[in-house]
């Protein structure tokens, strides 16, 4: 009896997704998630790049500098990041950032920050061997960098940061808290629009919203 | 419209004074906060630390089913968002019939989705036991469990240390997103501040400076464990 009505109110509950243009307006909220995360993405990828190299300068300078800013983005967790972007640069300096911009420059100074750290890692593990045998083959430095150090690199680079990149788009799910209406956003707009006619509504969008977010 | 909506220009350089007298009413408010903030990051960190170990175990003996469905659960948790777990249990779970309180929302949302970092963490280092620790062990007429306790076990832990605080980090900053399902934690207290009294700075300075305090201890253990653990392998190589 009890498990006749459970599945009657999932299967009520699906129903939803098919009403109006629902299922497209979930996926249309990826879309902003999934563009937030691209755009920061690439941004943070050639801004990490930078950031490594200038890492393994060593001008004690730069060395402090480069460390502090990786510290505290390794560890104010990204939503306090997106609140100091979003609340605290209105207070400070008067910038009124959208909240989609907000999140846009938290994701790309976080991302470059630890992509940065990852691009470090690789190129120290680099053995000191490659550059004097570029030497010693009378390569310029600039040759020696672009041809030996930064193919082996990017090899060593490629999981690592596949790793981070999956770990960027799972965090994105976080600028519905600066007022970014994505698929998150959406979903509490459809549930509530149906509040009276399908009440069970939630189960869906949320099942939903978990499986597509695992897919991406 | 631009992306950077610059309205006033002569506010940038505005000075930004802080209302201690705030500050010292609020401190109590963001002391409960962390103190609940590190309870269920606490209890969820200890249950991830024990999924995590019972599936690595799993995932590394290739226990035949329960194998193929560890790997579902570690696919689907490592790339579902925190956020999105916790809506799906706090809002989708009830009308089902569970309903859950938000604290146990917080830990097993945070044991679901640290029990597969951990899980990832122990099965890399129990793989970096050499295969003829494991032929000693067997010459030396140990049974499988006294292999797996006394030589695969140890020396997977010390290789595993990094990676677990690297793990305890990345959970407790994950506890972040704790305020969407009501649970009065160190954002919902900074949300609360700035929405009642408009207090931003004050709010958000607090904010990080409890953030550091929680996190700053953790990662220089983790650097520590690291830089010694550097020192403890360098024999084997």
């Amino acid at each position: 009896m009890h498990s006749l009505a459970i599945s009657e109110a999932i299967s009520q509950a699906f129903s939803v997704l098919f009403l109006g243009k629902n299922f497209v307006r979930l996926l249309g909220g990826l879309w902003v998630t999934v563009r937030i995360a691209a755009i920061s993405v690439l941004f943070s990828i050639v801004l990490g790049m930078i950031f490594g190299i200038v890492m393994t300068i060593k001008n004690p300078v730069i060395k402090v500098v480069s460390r502090i800013y990786l510290e505290f983005m390794r560890i104010m967790p990204q939503l306090v990041l997106l609140f100091l972007a979003y609340f605290g640069l209105t207070r400070a300096f008067g910038w009124q950032l959208s909240g989609e911009a907000a999140s846009l420059l938290v994701f790309t100074l976080w991302g470059t920050a630890e992509m940065g750290d990852l691009v470090r890692g690789a190129l120290e593990s680099i053995p000191v061997h490659q550059y004097e045998s570029g030497r010693a083959l009378g390569l310029t430095e600039n040759q020696i960098f672009m041809s030996i150090i930064i193919p082996q690199t990017v090899r060593r680079l490629v999981p690592l940061s596949m790793n981070l990149i999956t770990r960027m788009i799972k965090t994105t799910s976080l600028v519905v808290f600066v007022g970014v209406i994505e698929v998150v956003k959406v979903g509490q707009q459809i549930i509530e629009a149906s509040r009276l006619t399908v009440p069970t509504a939630s189960i869906a969008i949320y099942t939903v919203i978990f499986f597509i977010t695992a897919v991406q | 419209m631009g992306i950077f909506e610059i309205y006033d220009f002569s506010d940038v350089l505005r000075i930004v004074i802080l209302d201690f007298e705030f500050i010292k009413q609020v401190i109590p408010m963001y002391v409960e906060a962390a103190g609940l903030t590190l309870r269920i990051a606490l209890i969820g960190i200890l249950l991830s630390l024990v999924v995590g170990l019972l599936v690595a175990i799993v995932r590394y003996e290739k226990v035949p089913v329960l194998n193929a469905i560890v790997s579902i659960y570690i696919e689907l948790s490592r790339n579902t968002p925190l956020l999105i777990q916790l809506f799906f249990l706090y809002f989708a779970l009830p009308r089902m019939g569970i309903k859950l309180s938000s604290e146990q929302c917080g830990v097993i949302g945070l044991t679901f989705l640290g029990g597969s970092y951990m899980a990832e963490t122990f099965r890399s280092s129990l793989e970096t036991v050499s295969k003829i620790q494991i032929e000693s062990g067997e010459c030396l007429g140990l049974t499988n469990f006294q292999i797996t306790r006394y030589v695969i076990l140890p020396q997977a832990f010390s290789v595993s240390i990094p990676g677990v605080c690297a793990n305890i980090m990345f959970l407790i900053k994950e506890t972040s997103v704790f305020s969407a399902v009501a649970l009065a934690d160190l954002m919902y207290v900074a949300k609360d501040l700035i929405g009642l009294y408009y207090k931003t700075d004050e709010a958000l300075l607090l904010l990080v400076l409890a953030y550091f305090i929680l996190l700053l201890p953790i990662s220089i253990l983790s650097g520590w464990a690291e830089r010694r653990l550097r020192y403890a392998q360098f024999g084997n190589k």
